[in-house]
């Protein structure tokens, strides 16, 4: 079977994540409950004839991955897998606002066009003039994921031997306030967030995008490589340890084989269980976790998958980022857990490029 | 007629989102698709609303643009001729 | 050949037909389920035309034994209604016995829900419950919870493509061990946001869709759903399963032309035809029938017909449209068409592709517009969406 080796990274989070650098400066923020993902000079990346027509997420999209092509060394991979839980949102609002207020009248196409779920894909592909494999997975949390298992099987097939695979999602101003009406969302003012120790319901919100060169060749800039990917579309918090312990079986290992687990805690209290459950299998294992700084979307675990390649690589967890006082030495072997809401649980396996 | 070609000018700039088209790179017969401005076959739907909400024009069939829309000054004169508001 | 990827299963609800025999019956007569909307709340209604199923939501509801406070949208209910046919017609009594997955796929996915509350959700508490049923995950696992999946549950929106898609992805799975069975197709219910959409594009006809006829004006939005079940050649013969034909072949490119706009010279197409060969290994004197994307629009029509002489030169195989029975289904649309290719290779009979008077100017090609029984071994099916994403399937008799 051949390895999967991940060879480029671009990431557009609320952090500084896409200048390079390991979170060398960072801003926690923990009074907003909303916050947006910084914007890189995007002019850099797409003409301003293509670029008048994008909203965030296609901005995000083609920015972060022209990053990691580049720092991958590829100019046209042979296939774009994209993983976005809501796709467009903010031309789909967009359009469907001036619908209802202009009672379907006068209606121009350019938001319609840009709200298809796979327009960051296809505008990447586009770009790139890339005529190879497209896809684009609309999964909740597991889209990202679902884009890894396609590459995965990609590469270990040989249909594909350079690919570009990630994720995007960006906030838009109705859907959010749809999701404060249903407690998706924190209350503001209830003091200072604490991911770790939450006291209330929901996550803190925010969006971002980040893309993955995965081939089949090791190179100078290999991050790690890609083992396996698993997820689960519902689990109880009791069938946690099991999950994880039969994904684990299946690429014969044991929880204490694992030099670091990154969990996806989001600070909500309903549902955070699950990843206490998970912790009780790693209490010997450095545990990482990153939504404190990147916040909550379908997609967040691209910050992940971009904080776990680079504790691979750096062998280093910063402080920021440790949810415990273990450590280990050398880190080869690094799991991701994550879920939202009990639901598209997540399971990412990453080796050290030399194991 | 000088105003209607001002005013034809500003609202394609807000309608096509031309941020770094200002009213004065735009000539008269300066063909708009193509070489010219680079508006392609979406920016003509966009046009084609822009006529019917702004000027009560109702363009049926797409192809009907290409003529309209050679440059401001073909847009401009369809206006004159045809507008109901 | 190792891990072949056997069909054993299929499930339809469309404005043709809520099951696989009606949907054969109407195609067998030539009865369009194209019609004026009783259902869509659209200030278009007296002007276009839908494929729209005559089944109100609460109709879904009865037939699917729902709760009255369930939380589907109008895409989840044809989902359910047509993958849970599937998995009947595959004899599997017990879903999660081995593992099974589940990859749908979907464009509009809770849109009519959205679109009908808006603005009334901060109003009205009781009607929130379909906040979260909007994206199009939530529809898949709707259906997966409703099916008794726990497993791999995933969707694929690439907007006309999206079901081949997601039978592609299936079958690889399958093909690589990955998983042993899985169900796979796409529902697409008929949203406000989609007629408006492409009418904004000045796509839609105001009159009944003639794919490949010079006139054609554009398509007709239709809704359905439609699922397969795909599982390993091991299961079938485990379990010795009646097989109703091979995935044979797939494959998908991008035309990297326009956003919406497919290339005159229809090069995506033209490579995704080609890859579907490469792994079907047939000849392509081996397909006797091409299911054709079709959905009469001006630049597909133009477009798939030029790719369908790249890849077959002058010897193109008898092909036809079957958008004029049930519109354009979107996200469904691929496997709706899975359905009906391999309906065909089971009958041995060729759909007519209806509404067809005037040839092309720009080719001699001239679709079937008569139902043809000839013996049918091989049929290509072509579906294409926006992003200039372009796949092909190949089904084979069993």
């Amino acid at each position: 079977m051949k390895k999967c080796y991940i060879n480029g990274i671009g990431c557009i989070s609320a952090q500084k994540t896409f200048e390079g650098g390991f979170l060398d400066e960072v801003e926690v923020n923990t009074t907003d409950v909303i916050f947006s993902a910084k914007n890189p000079d995007y002019k850099a990346f797409i003409s301003p004839g293509a670029i008048r027509r994008m909203a965030k997420g296609v901005k995000m999209g083609i920015a972060a991955s022209q990053y990691a092509l580049k720092e991958a060394n590829v100019e046209i991979p042979d296939a774009i897998i994209t993983g976005t839980g809501m796709g467009c949102l903010q031309d789909s609002e967009k359009f469907l606002k001036a619908i209802i207020d202009n009672k379907e009248q006068f209606l121009t196409p350019t938001s319609f066009i840009q709200s298809t779920h796979n327009t960051v894909g296809a505008q990447i592909a586009l770009n790139l003039q890339c005529k190879g494999y497209n896809f684009t997975y609309v999964n909740g949390a597991i889209s990202l994921e679902s884009a890894l298992v396609d590459a995965l099987l990609q590469i270990e097939t040989r249909e594909a031997g350079t690919i570009l695979a990630g994720g995007v999602d960006e906030t838009s101003g109705h859907t959010l306030s749809l999701y404060e009406l249903i407690g998706l969302i924190k209350k503001k003012d209830q003091g200072p967030i604490d991911v770790l120790n939450p006291k209330t319901p929901g996550a803190v919100f925010s969006e971002g995008a980040g893309f993955f060169v995965i081939e089949n060749q090791k190179k100078s800039t290999t991050y790690a490589t890609l083992e396996a990917v698993g997820t689960q579309n519902t689990l109880q918090e009791s069938e946690v340890i099991s999950f994880i312990e039969n994904f684990l079986n299946t690429n014969n290992l044991k929880p204490q084989d694992i030099d670091a687990v990154v969990l996806g805690n989001n600070g909500d209290v309903a549902f955070d269980g699950y990843y206490n459950e998970a912790e009780t299998l790693f209490s010997n294992t450095p545990q990482v976790y990153y939504k404190h700084l990147c916040g909550e979307y379908n997609t967040a675990t691209s910050f992940g998958l971009w904080t776990a390649l680079h504790i691979l690589k750096k062998q280093e967890i910063p402080q920021i980022l440790q949810k415990n006082q273990v450590t280990k030495h050398p880190i080869n072997r690094v799991l991701l857990y994550n879920h939202y809401r009990g639901k598209d649980h997540s399971l990412t396996l990453l080796n050290h490029a030399d194991l | 007629m000088e105003n209607l070609k001002h005013e034809l000018k500003t609202k394609i700039i807000e309608a096509l989102n031309l941020e770094d088209i200002a009213i004065e790179d735009i000539s008269d017969d300066d063909p708009l698709f193509g070489d010219g401005l680079g508006l392609d076959s979406i920016d003509a739907l966009e046009l084609i609303v822009l006529m019917d909400k702004d000027y009560g024009i109702k363009l049926t069939d797409p192809k009907e643009g290409k003529t309209i829309f050679q440059s401001i000054n073909t847009m401009a004169a369809y206006i004159t001729e045809h507008r109901s508001k | 050949m190792p891990n072949k990827v056997a069909i054993t299963g299929m499930g339809i609800i469309s404005s043709i037909g809520n099951n696989v025999e009606e949907n054969f019956h109407a195609l067998i007569k030539g009865a369009t389920g194209i019609t004026k909307t009783d259902y869509l709340n659209t200030i278009h209604k007296d002007t276009l035309k839908f494929g729209e199923i005559k089944l109100s939501n609460q109709q879904l509801d009865r037939k699917l034994g729902l709760q009255a406070d369930h939380r589907f949208p109008r895409t989840s209910l044809l989902g359910a209604y047509a993958a849970a046919q599937a998995v009947e017609r595959a004899g599997i009594k017990n879903i999660n016995e081995v593992p099974t997955g589940l990859i749908s796929s979907t464009s509009v996915g809770g849109m009519d829900k959205t679109e009908e509350y808006f603005y009334e959700y901060f109003e009205n508490e009781a009607i929130r419950r379909f906040i979260l049923s909007h994206d199009a995950g939530e529809t898949s696992h709707q259906i997966a919870d409703y099916l008794g999946i726990k497993g791999f549950v995933t969707t694929i929106s690439t907007a006309c493509s999206s079901a081949a898609n997601a039978i592609m992805m299936g079958a690889r799975l399958i093909k690589a061990g990955k998983l042993e069975r899985v169900i796979v197709g796409g529902a697409d219910a008929l949203s406000i946001f989609t007629v408006n959409g492409f009418n904004s594009l000045m796509i839609l006809t105001d009159d009944l869709n003639t794919p490949f006829d010079d006139h054609r004006k554009g398509l007709n939005l239709g809704e359905a759903a439609a699922y397969i079940v795909l599982e390993s050649e091991n299961q079938v013969q485990k379990n010795n399963k009646k097989v109703l034909a091979y995935l044979s072949g797939y494959g998908n490119a991008n035309d990297a032309f326009h956003q919406t706009a497919s290339s005159e010279n229809g090069e995506g197409a033209t490579l995704a035809m080609k890859k579907a060969f490469e792994i079907s290994g047939l000849e392509l004197t081996d397909i006797d029938y091409i299911n054709a994307h079709g959905t009469a629009t001006p630049n597909n029509d133009l477009s798939e017909g030029r790719a369908i002489q790249n890849v077959f030169g002058k010897k193109v195989p008898v092909f036809s449209s079957t958008k004029p029975f049930t519109g354009h289904t979107l996200a469904a649309a691929a496997s709706v068409e899975a359905v009906y290719s391999i309906l065909a290779i089971q009958n041995n009979v060729v759909f007519p592709n209806k509404n067809f008077k005037t040839p092309m100017k720009e080719f001699d090609l001239i679709p079937q517009t008569s139902l043809l029984e000839k013996p049918i071994h091989h049929v290509l099916s072509n579906s294409f969406g926006f992003g200039g994403n372009c796949s092909t399937l190949i089904f084979s008799k069993s």
